[in-house]
């Protein structure tokens, strides 16, 4: 096998041999293992090395890309000609090009801490346990957990390289694992699943079995007897899983690629404000070990971090090189390869920073509302920012945590939404590369009955 | 057709005997069952933006799936590289699950390799047309946008194409292959006036090649129809909150089906009792009026197979029959341990997935009603016929799908539009709550994604026009 460096330049330097004027090419390799325990038996165990090669091409300034699996010299000298090929058919974008070398500062690149070789020590016996332990650990936590759907540890080690005809040779190394419990609670009144995970990239960081395993038991019993509430307007409170979703559809709004599309909520509106004075949002690639960080993005441009939201003013939207050429920006090193190698926006460790509040705190201040601890479907409109979602919760009765809701849907704004975050906890939690605290909204409408 | 038809025998050199070692090695450690899942996918896709083609892609994939049961547990381990070494490697890191020392013994491929038929005979696979004729298809979509309304400012077409050989081995002795194309067009529009901006979106496509875009699916047609939504955005009202009366339009609501019963019947979750539905068959679950089916059989669809990707046939699988729960989707792992038939539900997203009970096409049959005439029946109620995407919790059986397109029904008569909203209910509940079936049965245009345990796949869904006495519906106009 060679090495991944030399089958990115071998590709590029094929490109221009075929007579393409610039090319990039990134290769990934992922090691994974993954392990599902349920009922205290080894349901599924997976295991692969696998890597893929993405080439981007571009004559002048035609541009089309490629992906393959097969890394053979044959298969990619050929799909490296055949892209050659596709580019010649496509439009002149004036916009196109690899980011200008003056952007690819070489050599020094950060040591952001991705990577962790005492994974490396852990048998598969080792592996299974960790899964084994949470899931018991769930099952042990009350009589009202009568079924699993299962406990997961999942590990990948990936090896990203890049290479492109301007100069730029780059590449890193992380590891990640997560572990993940989905216990089922039942009582007369019906069965409710729910979950709880950590993720991290060192086994440090890795959140103990016991405590996984608990939480998500905890998680799934205060659900039970959930009933349905009459149509209000009421205060809503996320939980850090909930509010996560809320920066997911900010991340989509702030994405270069929507911006000048004009398909986002935010367009036209850099230093206004967005969102109340206690919300400050940032993309920072550089955060030690964080699970999103990496020194360079997918067209090796270095990462940095960016102030997205400031007190409650919009304060920049992330950009690939294409994107900012579009915008009259700068790249801020969010550019991110899809599967098929079409370079997007991606987030790297895209949060809300953390306000005063304990979670206690904030549902405290609540009167008359709801908890929300889970939201499903797809009714959001970044365009519009029109929002309507299912939720699952916990009504909120002076201040106190009271019977479990659902079959309900909250509705709103984002634009209101944002506007309307009256407090920010204390407890930013990452289990991905977007992240968010406990966040309440002073008034959203719950459809129920 | 002859094994050595098979592209990874003539591209890859993969020989019989090369299966029957993959296959002992697999069983080394004694699992019950052991299959081998080839595959080679090649996908193009050209994207139309801002009147200029912005990319052109192509993806290749490949790579086998070695997959070893034993009992209740499932050994998976995969390689993008088809050299003997490799495929030898992923098959004893799939055989590790079974422990006991026993071997597998010998097995034997048969040879010729079956097909079962074919449901999607085209000449030409897409992956061998020409990039200039599937550019043109995007030209022709984005003047026909940009022609319906000057208020149309941006035009997104996009298209897919995926050509995907496979073939899956078993250690029963069955060997099958397959070549199933599949194209798709996607067409979104912004529109813009007084500085307010809305969005529409329309797509359609299916295991065909680009003779499929007619008529309706006819770039032009498509690209109309996403104008119009975008559109009629500007005159939409809030949509109100609260439960009510509803009346789906027939195609893409079919979604409905798709989140309240189809995941919840997928046999996976029956058989370890996590689903809402679980010990419900021969129980009334809908009213007289629904039957439902899953049917992997219907020509040229999005979501049919010759073979499941376990390589079983696809069948058409009755799920509900006059409001009655008939049974579920199964996979092998399932029907085996439920001591159940097959029905050929068996998929999975590539050769690096486990496959499990997946839906094909599903869709409810054509009742008496008038489509008309349930409309005008309905004094107060919601009009919903466009839909994004929809979600289900399975153990709990509440699901949302949420409309982009709907209007209120006053008097009997479509009033105004009103903004997207989710509607949300209770699977095992919903159906019997079906008051009128209309005789429209459509299916949608091809665009139906399914996502379940991170791995999607192409489906279809279809629908009659139908009316629910009463879904709440999660506007914000009370």
């Amino acid at each position: 096998m060679s090495d991944l460096q030399s089958i990115a330049q071998h590709a590029i330097e094929r490109a221009k041999k075929s007579g393409a004027t610039a090319a990039d090419a990134m290769i990934r390799e992922d090691d994974t293992f993954s392990v599902t325990v349920r009922m205290g038996e080894v349901e599924t165990l997976k295991e692969a090395i696998s890597r893929s090669l993405m080439v981007r091409v571009f004559i002048g300034k035609r541009t089309a890309t490629s992906h393959s699996s097969d890394l053979s010299d044959a298969i990619v000298d050929q799909l490296v000609d055949e892209t050659v090929e596709m580019a010649r058919l496509t439009s002149e974008d004036q916009s196109g090009g690899l980011p200008a070398e003056a952007v690819l500062r070489e050599g020094s690149l950060p040591d952001l801490n991705l990577i962790d070789r005492s994974w490396d020590s852990l048998t598969p016996e080792q592996r299974i346990n960790l899964a084994s332990q949470t899931e018991a650990a769930a099952l042990s936590t009350d009589k009202l957990i009568t079924n699993s759907d299962g406990a997961s540890f999942e590990y990948a080690r990936s090896r990203v390289a890049l290479a492109n005809t301007i100069g730029f040779a780059g590449k890193y190394e992380g590891t990640g694992a997560v572990l993940v419990c989905v216990p089922i609670a039942q009582s007369k009144e019906g069965m409710q699943r729910d979950h709880w995970l950590s993720a991290a990239r060192h086994r440090h960081g890795l959140g103990a079995p016991e405590d996984i395993g608990k939480k998500a038991a905890t998680r799934a019993i205060r659900r039970l007897g959930a009933r349905k509430i009459r149509t209000c307007q009421v205060p809503v409170v996320f939980d850090p899983l909930c509010s996560r979703s809320l920066l997911n559809h900010l991340f989509e709004a702030v994405s270069g690629s929507a911006i000048y599309r004009r398909s986002s909520f935010l367009i036209d509106q850099i230093g206004e404000e967005v969102a109340s004075s206690v919300v400050s949002v940032i993309d920072d690639a550089r955060m030690p070990a964080g699970l999103g960080s990496v020194p360079f993005d997918d067209e090796g441009v270095p990462t940095q971090a960016t102030a997205i939201i400031e007190n409650g003013v919009l304060r920049n939207y992330l950009q690939s090189a294409y994107t900012a050429r579009k915008l009259g920006s700068k790249p801020t090193g969010n550019g991110s390869r899809s599967a098929s190698g079409v370079v997007t926006i991606g987030p790297t460790n895209f949060y809300l920073k953390s306000g005063p509040y304990t979670p206690e705190d904030i549902i405290g201040s609540v009167k008359r509302g709801m908890y929300i601890v889970e939201l499903i479907g797809f009714g959001v409109n970044t365009v519009t920012g029109d929002y309507s979602r299912g939720a699952v919760g916990i009504w909120i009765e002076d201040g106190k945590l009271t019977h479990p809701v659902h079959e309900v849907t909250i509705a709103g704004n984002l634009r209101e939404m944002l506007k309307n975050i009256e407090m920010v906890g204390s407890d930013v939690t990452f289990v991905g590369s977007i992240a968010a605290p406990t966040l309440k909204i002073s008034n959203m409408v719950v459809s129920g009955e | 057709m002859e094994v050595n038809k098979s592209i990874f025998v003539q591209k890859h050199n993969v020989t019989t005997q090369d299966l029957e070692t993959y296959l002992s090695e697999a069983l080394s450690r004694g699992g019950d069952y052991a299959d081998l899942y080839f595959e080679y996918r090649i996908n193009h896709s050209i994207v139309l933006e801002e009147q200029i083609i912005k990319s052109a892609t192509k993806s290749v994939n490949l790579g086998v799936g070695v997959r070893v049961i034993s009992g209740e547990k499932t050994g998976y381990a995969y390689s993008d590289d088809l050299t003997r070494e490799h495929v030898i490697k992923a098959a004893r890191t799939a055989a590790f699950i079974a422990n006991s020392a026993s071997s597998g013994g010998t097995i034997q491929i048969p040879t010729p390799l079956s097909q079962h038929r074919n449901l999607y005979s085209i000449p030409t696979f897409p992956a061998e047309l020409e990039v200039a004729q599937k550019i043109a298809l995007l030209e022709e979509a984005d003047q026909a946008a940009r022609a319906y309304d000057a208020r149309i400012k941006q035009v997104q077409a996009s298209y897919i194409d995926e050509t995907k050989h496979v073939l899956i081995v078993t250690s029963e002795g069955k060997a099958s292959w397959d070549i199933q194309p599949l194209v798709r067009i996607n067409v979104m529009c912004i529109a813009e006036e007084n500085g307010k901006r809305q969005s529409g979106y329309q797509g359609g496509g299916g295991r065909r090649s680009l003779d499929i875009f007619t008529e309706n699916l006819a770039p032009k047609a498509l690209a109309r129809e996403s104008a119009r939504q975008a559109i009629l955005q500007f005159r939409a009202q809030d949509a109100p909150a609260g439960p009510m009366e509803v009346v789906l339009g027939p195609g893409w609501p079919g979604i409905l089906l798709h989140e309240a019963i189809g995941h919840g019947l997928e046999a996976d979750f029956n058989r370890k009792k996590t689903s809402a539905f679980t010990g419900l068959v021969g129980q009334k679950v809908a009213s007289d009026l629904c039957t439902v089916v899953d049917d992997g059989t219907i020509p040229f669809r999005r979501g049919s197979l010759n073979m499941d990707d376990e390589g079983n046939p696809t069948h058409q699988t009755v799920l509900i029959e006059k409001g009655v729960l008939q049974g579920y989707l199964q996979d092998r792992l399932s029907s085996k341990l439920m001591n159940s038939p097959l029905t050929g539900n068996g998929r999975r997203q590539g050769y690096d997935h486990i496959p499990m009970p997946r839906m094909t096409n599903t869709f409810m049959m054509s009742g008496e009603s008038a489509p008309e005439d349930i409309i005008k029946s309905v004094k107060k109620g919601l009009y919903a016929v466009h839909f994004g995407g929809g979600q289900v919790d399975i153990t709990s059986g509440k699901f949302v799908f949420s409309a982009s397109e709907a209007y209120l029904i006053e008097d009997g008569h479509v009033t105004a539009p009103v903004k997207g909203a989710t509607l949300i209910g209770d699977g095992p509940t919903v159906l019997r709550q079906v008051t009128a079936v209309g005789n429209d049965l459509k299916l949608d245009q091809g665009v139906g994604i399914c996502g379940k345990d991170g791995q999607t796949i192409p489906v279809s869904v279809g629908l009659p026009t139908i009316k629910i006495r009463e879904i709440t519906v999660g506007g914000t106009e009370k």
